[in-house]
């Protein structure tokens, strides 16, 4: 009889491993249209729709300047482009900063008191009346070809919005370095979401809309602190199409600290949860296409399985050094008389650590496809090292408090 | 669209990848097992061929005895059981039937040198040890690993190690006749019983048998030591 325990981490296993099999596949479906992409797209552009990006900022002094410079550097024609900054109650120096760019006929601001990130965005959509609409965080920056990079899937009628890469804006400490290598995995899953139609996230950081879908959809909403999220969800119950361009690529500057990332990612986490309950009817529903059928819920599971994955590796290891402590207190060190020998019989041949290591093996073959993908060349970098040896102990800690504040109603702060 | 080709493929893949891990790790551990078992069939020989010897000593002196009498592989043995208890790819009746056969060439072994002990004078230091699996005992690790250290440092010392709640006749007779009480961990050194948790100093104060070895081995030590100093 298989006990309970056994039951849920071999489930757990094969989930991972069916996601990472079937993420493959979607790869080597998709990789000669990859290839056209990078050579192709964003060039001989016949149409140039005209676009508004917003800019909603909340205490932003630092990097805003920035982001408005990498938006009025994109390569677009100037007359078919402009930028929406609204101040959402700035405490700091954001309002000064913006007022340096007032007179660029390109750009405008618009002033509020603070009511959150969506509330900025809705402000501005009022204002939009160009074809296309998008909105770059305050704290990123964008390359200069990425707006060619996106315009053109908008040919395609039944596309509704474009979602672009983002890339950790030059990183310095350790952890800017894990989210480096974090990131690149992101671009490599949301390419291989837009070929599935399962894209959940139209993210902060330059996804462009049709200005009609908030005419027909609403303007946005709180979401649980995850208002790209949100509009995703609700355009993809209406069978709105979400496409991803890898080659357009945004920067966005992590946080540099453990708190600011915990605190970033409970809101992410939690925000996922929170509207994967709203949008509950999509899940295991054939209608929705994979992202209800498979990717809303595997996405869900995942958070479980990873934080069950952690809590046994967790014990095994912590039973491990307890044992050794336990030996060494009773022992001593006691290694001169028994030199290390080697006998197989004592090498862990049991399947589950088979398992494992078939899913670690193909985690880094995605982290290799990943970084390919991002960066054009796979190279090994100190980011690759911190991410394996880091990231598994750090991800469960913003995993399992957002798990328990969807569970007992607790509300996350958004900064 | 559902291309629901894709996840069958994907579901296959994986249960292929499931099903060789399920595979391979059974395979390996019935060649573990088996391993154990060839192990089992040369101490067993090594017993029977000491007991012939032992049998033809009625005609010959105690002096044909060799120091390698004695089975050598018993400690390994132990080790490998031990490893195996603790790990869940081994079938478990076949993982039992080792067992019940490594604690019998136990008794064995230590009849054996009982017997010779009795014939010939040698006096080898040996310890019979008993402990539980059954209920958390946490001593008894302990005094696992004092022991392991024990024999680590002295290689001539045997050690019988024995699961008290284990349903072979044979240990049964043998708590019966140490009377060898439930309270685990429990040794018997030169028929004296200790119970509880003593560490590797306290039984080489205590016991008598091992200060014996422990002044061998200072005088085996002290010689190397003088033998060097003077090639040198």
């Amino acid at each position: 009889m298989i006990d309970i325990q056994t039951f849920i981490l071999y489930g757990s296993i094969f989930i991972s491993l069916f996601f990472e099999v079937f993420l493959l596949i979607t790869y080597l479906e998709v990789r000669e249209e990859l290839d056209l992409e990078e050579k192709y797209l964003g060039k001989n552009i016949k149409w140039f729709p005209t676009v508004t990006i917003i800019v909603p900022c909340f205490n932003e002094e630092h990097t805003v300047s920035n982001t408005i410079k990498s938006l009025l550097n994109l390569d677009y024609p100037k007359e078919k482009f402009s930028i929406i900054a609204v101040d959402d109650g700035s405490t700091d120096r954001t309002r000064r900063e913006l007022a340096k760019f007032e007179d660029h006929p390109q750009f405008s601001v618009l002033s509020k008191e603070n009511g959150g990130k969506y509330t900025a965005l809705n402000l501005a959509l009022e204002q939009v009346g160009s074809e296309l609409v998008g909105c770059l965080d305050a704290d990123s920056f964008v390359n200069p070809d990425a707006l060619k990079k996106i315009v053109p899937f908008f040919d395609d009628a039944t596309i509704k919005a474009v979602t672009p890469s983002i890339k950790v804006f030059e990183p310095r400490s350790v952890l800017q370095y894990i989210q480096k290598i974090e990131y690149s995995w992101g671009i490599f899953l949301r390419r291989m979401l837009s070929s599935l139609g399962a894209l959940y996230v139209t993210p902060g950081p330059f996804s462009i809309f049709r200005t009609e879908i908030f005419r027909e959809l609403g303007a946005y909403r709180e979401g649980h602190h995850t208002e790209d999220l949100e509009m995703a969800l609700r355009m993809q119950k209406r069978r709105y199409k979400i496409v991803n361009s890898h080659g357009a690529h945004v920067y966005t500057i992590a946080p540099t600290r453990l708190r600011a990332l915990y605190k970033q990612r409970v809101r992410w986490t939690y925000g996922f949860l929170n509207n994967a309950i709203d949008y509950r009817e999509m899940f295991f529903n054939r209608k929705y296409g994979n992202i209800g059928f498979f990717i809303l819920p595997i996405a869900t599971i995942s958070i479980f399985s990873a934080l069950y994955l952690f809590g046994n590796m967790l014990w095994n290891g912590l039973t491990k050094v307890f044992n050794t402590f336990v030996k060494f207190q009773t022992v001593g060190l006691n290694w001169k008389n028994s030199p290390p020998s080697f006998d197989w019989y004592f090498l862990n041949t049991s399947t589950t650590s088979f398992l494992i290591l078939t899913t670690v093996t193909l985690t880094l073959i995605i982290l290799y496809l990943s970084l390919r993908l991002s960066d054009g060349k796979f190279k090994i970098t100190r980011g690759i090292f911190y991410y394996v040896l880091i990231y598994g102990f750090i991800a469960p800690l913003w995993l399992s408090r957002a798990v328990f504040s969807t569970v007992f109603r607790k509300k996350v702060s958004w900064r | 669209m559902i291309d629901s080709k894709k996840y069958i493929i994907a579901f296959a893949i994986t249960a292929v990848i499931f099903s060789t891990a399920i595979f391979v790790s059974n395979i390996l551990g019935q060649k573990k097992l088996e391993d154990t078992r060839a192990i089992e069939d040369r101490v067993a020989l090594d017993i029977l061929s000491s007991e012939t010897q032992f049998a033809l000593l009625e005609e010959t002196s105690c002096s044909d005895i060799g120091p390698g009498f004695l089975s050598k592989e018993l400690g390994s043995l132990g080790k490998k059981l031990s490893y195996a208890g603790n790990q869940t790819e081994f079938n478990s009746n076949d993982l039992e039937y080792l067992k019940r056969s490594y604690f019998l060439l136990e008794i064995k072994d230590y009849l054996l040198m009982k017997r010779l002990t009795e014939k010939c004078g040698i006096k080898p230091t040996f310890i019979l040890y008993f402990y539980s699996t059954e209920d958390a005992c946490e001593d008894c690790e302990r005094m696992g690993y004092v022991l392991t250290a024990l024999r680590d440092k002295y290689p001539d010392l045997r050690v019988y190690s024995f699961d008290y709640h284990f349903d072979v006749g044979a240990i049964n007779t043998l708590v019966s006749i140490y009377k060898v009480k439930p309270d685990l961990p429990a040794m018997i050194i030169n028929a004296q019983t200790y119970y509880g948790f003593h560490s590797v100093e306290d039984l080489e104060d205590t016991v008598p048998a091992l200060q014996k070895l422990a002044a061998a081995r200072a005088k085996a030590l002290e010689t190397a030591t003088t033998s060097s100093e003077r090639t040198n």
